[in-house]
């Protein structure tokens, strides 16, 4: 009776276990990959708005405050969204009838809010407090990026909990001074030793910031 | 279950507690505990009871088939992406508001007629939590359940949408001309067909409003109806004083109490703030102190009598007799003796009577609403003879727009319906289809009048029956105004737009007086206006808006004399010749009341009061305060009688009386009087939200205007039948024999020995751990909370103030039955000494936050851990559902989300929550962590002012609710924080502390003022 299985069996077998580890491993990296890339995380992916509102425009071009339109940044969990007035104190009287701002004046004609999609989306397990970020010295560039150069906005960071804790077990690294915070150009060649100084001049409790209650209510 | 009653001979008398507790008997809380401790004790080990883990009717190859389809799907959620979520920009920002910061407004609810100053928090417009305001003096910056529970009556999805004609919807304007037909044919006969029937009234735009329609049509008559109203306190005075005054009471001044089956500190209009006064003289902190000491009289257990220091169950009918016996022995009436008390109550009458006589004007009787009006004329008689008015009692006028007997009230208007003289029927609130006595027969002929209108915030029993329903708009919709009970008046004032096409009282008076209509804004603003009619008016209107009161309009203290009865040197005597003596009413009482004879009685429900709230998933899920029954109501039966009739809990019985037969399942309560069958209104809705729907059994239809709150000669038969009754009291047991839970003593030992709690209770060192006692070092703020359980009266507010102040979820009836109750704090009831009348003591059990915290340790996954500032933290989203956690908790205060309990999918609900806590999901553990949402608020609010926080600005919700400042909350870091102050005091004690569990959550140990001459 002939062989069921011939030589070559056994190095096909020994081949289908290396098959199968390289397989789990590249699965593993592809689960890994997805995971991370812009696709998931939506970084540097712009995203559809009902206007297309750009940042660069109005603040490198302009050179609006962010807090004209974030008015609640430094009060507030929230930074606030510009309302429909907001919006239109200008555009009354310049690009007043341009078929872009339509869906502005819309709203304000009809009274209904416009529906804005959401670039930075923490979960909502996560309670993030802008307010208490500003007055501690983290500029808006640090989480935000470049606002000024995007035409459309993007999200420049992963918000991953590991990105979170990078600064909340060192802020020394990203803390600025105060002033400087809705500077979107800010930099500094000399960040630590100034930056320790800052954190201990803002009072922020560094050994209480990876707390899980920071975040996590 | 209850064969033996006599101690169970396993427990063994502490030698520990010996000083403490004197001669006392060991604590149980259910009677199951009581008659069977070694079953008992086997359970107590036990996480949850038994099958809380279990599914329901699921075998293994289901259960196989499922797991194996789990697996395969585990991995797909994981590769959802996150949905975009939308922001919503306002049009035009309103000025004072910032998005991520709560406003509050002063408004004001009403219960009974009778008004409570609130404060609504708004987020972003939409109402989230009710709390107290402090500055109202009904309030004082507490609630009690009802308040807390009417933001989700607000957010209801079963609430009455749309005008209806014959069940059809119709609108608005329809039914204003309907209204107006009607009207125009009421010109003729001068409104004589017309009737208004309302719930009590204190509003006085309201009133002002019938007033002014009674002008255009003097021979409308109004009428006003609640099943649970004041009838016998205003007849009781008329026959006292000869006119109609309120009774206000200060119990903040009194140092001898006693309550004839007076239920004040709970289910009083004024309870509120009856608690805090009754709370201040019950918390001695030193021994040079006075305590206050309570004697309770009453047929069934309540929250009030559990609070007493000497409680005597005797029924209802015979407290009559006992404040006659009390009036004599202390000399107050020279009337010959009708009955001897037994001997029994002799010796706590003599004790009462000396006490009373050694106290003179600095003592209170109050008798309750449903005690006769011959009761309230004696107290008032005992309370005139003591010297107590003008001290610790005063008068006024009543704060109700129009006082009337409403039994009366109601008889009119149904004499007048069964002669077909009513044309038109506007009925403005209530339910009097469902809770009018069943003799009136109410729902039958109200079918003779001919325009039948309803406002109602449900469809309910009576908007079945009416041709027009109009749904009513919650009072968080709409402006109205209301008095408290000491007269002072409130602006109701909204928080949202009607979420529904709602109407107010206001409007649909307002559209039959003067066409076309206002706004109900414009209705009690020009009201107001028109009393007012200075140039400042709209500065003091807004002030009114912004305190949540008008200044000023408090009642002023009215003189008034007892009738028949006047003062002389020696005392208060009755005037010989006086022919309106009151006492004369009094000699018709039976001489002997045969206590044979079953009794039943009447009392609203501990939770859904009168069946208004009966769809109110938060007030149905609400253990009551002495049963811990959920989700039913129960004929309440003694020890005694349940052994003399062979009935365990949950027997159905059918109860006869007056031939109205009705069948219900039964509950043993120790406690209750024996021969006394305690009934609770409100259960039993027919035309009710999916939440109240088959929930217990209605009791009105054995009620009727003559015994309108007890009767005599029911007829008890067992039926057999079972019914499954759910109580939380025997849930979430903790070993309570050897270890010591609860602390108590007398007032006496205290001043004897002012430590003679910590003397005896072992707290082991703190470096006697397995584990790392240097591991956390708090150099913070430590936040700690002190429960003092002198001044706790049991009346659960701090269970739902957390579930509003948490988004707990309702898990239903059948999931409590497996031992799945949601609450993150729970008020536990414990019993002393026999259960024919034991001592009650009401405990609140929150996480305790240990430092060392047995649960941390065996968590796999490191979901619950400490922060520095030594919160026993849990993260939602790190939680795999172990479970281990729970099970090594020896508080039993984790609480697992067994399934999909918290409702995603109604639209309704979801702006009710508070968006500054996570709402879990499914398979998670969750417990209380000291609001760590408001600790965060202000953390960071004091961050950004640079400043420490300050002792007192962060309130837990369970202390900011307690009416009893109970709950005490702060850094135990800063010696001089009131938490630091109690927790050094020598009444301090923690729960299980010979464990060193070194909790954060400590009590101080109740103390009673019990007379020395009867606990010899």
């Amino acid at each position: 009776m002939a062989q069921i299985f011939r030589r070559r069996s056994n190095s096909i077998a020994r081949a289908s276990l290396a098959a199968f580890v390289i397989l789990v491993c590249a699965g593993g990296w592809v689960l890994h990959a997805v995971y991370w890339s812009p696709w998931t995380t939506r970084q540097m992916t712009p995203l559809e708005q009902p206007v297309p509102f750009s940042h660069k425009h109005h603040v490198y071009g302009l050179g609006i405050d962010c807090r004209f339109c974030h008015t609640t940044v430094e009060k507030s969990a929230f930074a606030g969204m510009p309302s429909t007035e907001t919006c239109m104190t200008c555009h009354s009287q310049i690009w007043k009838d341009a078929p872009m701002l339509a869906p502005v004046r819309e709203s304000l004609a009809k009274n209904v809010s416009l529906r804005w999609n959401r670039v930075n989306d923490t979960p909502d397990f996560v309670f993030f407090n802008h307010s208490v970020h500003v007055n501690h010295g983290i500029g808006c560039a640090t989480c935000h990026g470049q606002l000024d150069q995007m035409p459309l906005t993007w999200e420049s960071h992963v918000l991953y909990m590991k990105w979170c804790l990078d600064c909340h077990r060192a802020p020394e690294k990203y803390i600025r001074p105060r002033e400087e915070v809705f500077n979107l150009n800010w930099t500094t060649t000399n960040q630590l030793a100034p930056g320790k100084k800052l954190v201990a001049e803002y009072n922020v409790h560094t050994e209480q910031l990876t707390d899980c209650s920071m975040c996590h209510r | 279950m209850i064969d033996d009653l006599r101690l169970p001979k396993t427990v063994k008398p502490d030698s520990n507690r010996k000083s403490e507790i004197g001669n006392r008997k060991s604590l149980w809380r259910s009677l199951d505990e009581f008659s069977n401790p070694q079953k008992f004790r086997e359970q107590l080990h036990d996480e949850f009871q038994n099958g809380a883990s279990d599914f329901s009717d699921f075998n293994r190859r289901d259960f196989l088939k499922l797991m194996g389809a789990s697996i395969a799907l585990a991995s797909l959620p994981a590769c959802t992406r996150q949905p975009i979520e939308k922001i919503v920009p306002y049009v035009k920002q309103p000025e004072e508001l910032v998005p991520g910061k709560p406003l509050f407004f002063a408004t004001a609810m009403t219960l009974g007629g009778f008004a409570t100053g609130l404060l609504a928090e708004s987020h972003e417009g939409h109402p989230t939590k009710i709390e107290g305001n402090p500055d109202h003096p009904a309030s004082l910056g507490a609630t009690n359940i009802f308040h807390q529970a009417a933001l989700l009556d607000l957010y209801d999805p079963d609430r009455s949408q749309a005008v209806l004609k014959n069940g059809e919807i119709n609108s608005w304007e329809n039914f204003v001309a309907a209204i107006r037909d009607v009207l125009q044919s009421q010109q003729t006969k001068n409104g004589g067909g017309l009737r208004i029937l309302t719930e009590t009234v204190s509003s006085p735009t309201l009133n002002f409003q019938i007033q002014e329609l009674l002008k255009k049509f003097p021979d409308t008559k109004w009428h006003q109806f609640e099943p649970v109203n004041s009838d016998n306190i205003f007849e009781g005075a008329k026959i006292a004083f000869g006119e109609m005054v309120e009774t206000q009471f200060h119990f903040d001044q009194a140092k001898i109490i006693l309550s004839l089956d007076s239920d004040f500190l709970y289910s009083h209009p004024n309870s509120v703030r009856y608690a805090r006064d009754f709370a201040e003289r019950r918390r001695a902190r030193f021994p040079q102190n006075e305590m206050s000491r309570f004697y309770a009289v009453e047929s069934s257990p309540t929250v009030t009598g559990s609070n007493a220091d000497h409680r005597l169950p005797i029924r209802a009918s015979e407290i009559e007799n006992f404040a006659h016996a009390l009036a004599e022995k202390l000399g107050a009436i020279s009337n010959p003796a009708i009955r001897n008390p037994q001997s029994a109550i002799e010796n706590l009458l003599s004790a009462i009577a000396e006490d009373l006589l050694q106290n003179r004007g600095k003592s209170i009787v109050i008798a309750g609403e449903n005690q006769s009006p011959q009761v309230h004329v004696l107290a008032h008689l005992l309370n005139e003879f003591l010297g107590n008015v003008g001290k610790t009692i005063s008068f006024t006028e009543s704060a109700l727009a129009n006082p009337v007997n409403q039994i009366e009230s109601l008889r009119d208007l149904v004499d007048a319906l069964k002669q077909n003289q009513v044309d038109a029927l506007i009925i403005l609130g209530g339910n009097p289809a469902f809770n009018s006595p069943t003799d009136f027969q109410f729902a039958e002929n109200l079918a003779r009048a001919k325009f039948k209108a309803h406002l109602s915030s449900d469809v309910n029993e009576t908007s079945a029956l009416c041709d027009w329903h109009i749904p009513e708009n919650h009072f968080l919709e709409s402006w109205s105004d209301a008095r408290a009970f000491d007269g002072t008046t409130s602006i109701v004032q909204p928080l949202i737009l009607p979420l529904y096409a709602g109407k107010s009282a206001h409007e649909i008076l307002d559209a039959m007086v003067s066409p076309p209509g206002r706004s109900d804004y414009d209705i009690v603003h020009d009201f107001w206006n028109s009393k007012n009619p200075g140039a400042n008016f709209e500065n003091g209107w807004r002030k009114a808006l912004h305190d949540g009161l008008i200044a000023n309009t408090k009642l002023p203290e009215k003189k008034t004399t007892l009738r028949a009865f006047q003062s002389s040197g020696t005392g208060v005597s009755p005037v010989s010749s006086s022919k309106e003596n009151p006492l004369e009413k009094l000699d018709g009482r039976d001489a002997h009341p045969t206590t044979q004879n079953l009794e039943i009685t009447f009392r609203p429900d501990a939770t859904i009061f009168d069946g208004r709230f009966a769809n109110n998933g938060w007030l149905q899920e609400l253990p009551k305060p002495i049963t811990k029954l959920v989700w039913d109501n129960a004929a309440l039966i003694s020890p005694a009688l349940a052994k003399k009739e062979n009935l365990e809990n949950g027997d159905a019985v059918e109860l006869e009386f007056k031939k109205r037969k009705l069948k219900i399942p039964i509950w043993v309560t120790p406690g209750q009087t024996e021969n006394s069958i305690a009934l609770q209104l409100g259960y039993g809705r027919k035309n009710v939200g999916h939440v109240g729907k088959n929930a217990g059994f209605n009791v009105y239809e054995l009620r009727d205007a003559n015994s309108l709150w007890f009767g005599e000669g029911v007829i008890l038969k067992k039926t057999g039948e079972k019914y499954p009754l759910v109580t939380t009291q025997a849930q979430q047991t903790i070993d309570s024999d050897e270890r010591q839970i609860l602390r108590e003593g007398t007032f006496d030992e205290f001043r004897r020995e002012p430590d003679f709690v910590q003397k005896n209770s072992e707290s082991p060192d703190k470096n006697d751990t397995l584990f790392y006692p240097q591991e956390f070092k708090y150099d913070g703020y430590r936040w700690g909370m002190a429960i003092d359980l002198s001044a706790c009266i049991g009346c659960n507010a701090c269970t739902i103030a957390c579930q509003a102040e948490n988004n707990i979820p309702v898990v239903g009836k059948t999931e409590v039955a497996r031992g799945r109750v949601m609450h993150w704090i729970r008020v536990d009831n414990y019993f002393r000494s026999a259960p024919a009348n034991p001592e009650m003591t009401h405990q609140p059990v929150p996480c305790m936050q240990c430092e060392n915290a047995p649960c941390e340790v065996v968590c796999p996954v490191g979901a619950t851990l400490h922060d520095k500032e030594g919160l026993n933290l849990q993260v939602y989203n790190r939680c795999v559902g172990t479970r281990y956690c729970s099970n090594n908790c020896p508080y039993k205060v984790r609480r697992f989300n067994f399934f999909e309990y918290a409702d995603y999918k109604t639209p309704s609900l979801v702006p009710m929550r508070n968006p500054n806590v996570t709402v879990r999901w499914r398979g998670v553990m969750e417990k209380c962590t000291y609001c760590i949402q408001r600790i965060s608020e202000a953390r960071i609010n004091s961050e950004e002012q640079n400043r420490k926080i300050r002792d007192g600005e962060i309130k837990t919700a369970c202390q900011q609710v307690c009416p009893a400042n109970a709950i005490v909350f702060g850094d135990i870091g800063d010696p001089n924080s009131r938490v630091s102050k109690l927790k050094s005091h020598k009444l301090n004690f923690s729960m299980l502390g010979e464990l060193n569990t070194r909790p954060r959550t400590t009590y101080l140990a109740k103390l009673r003022n019990p007379n020395p001459k009867l606990s010899a």
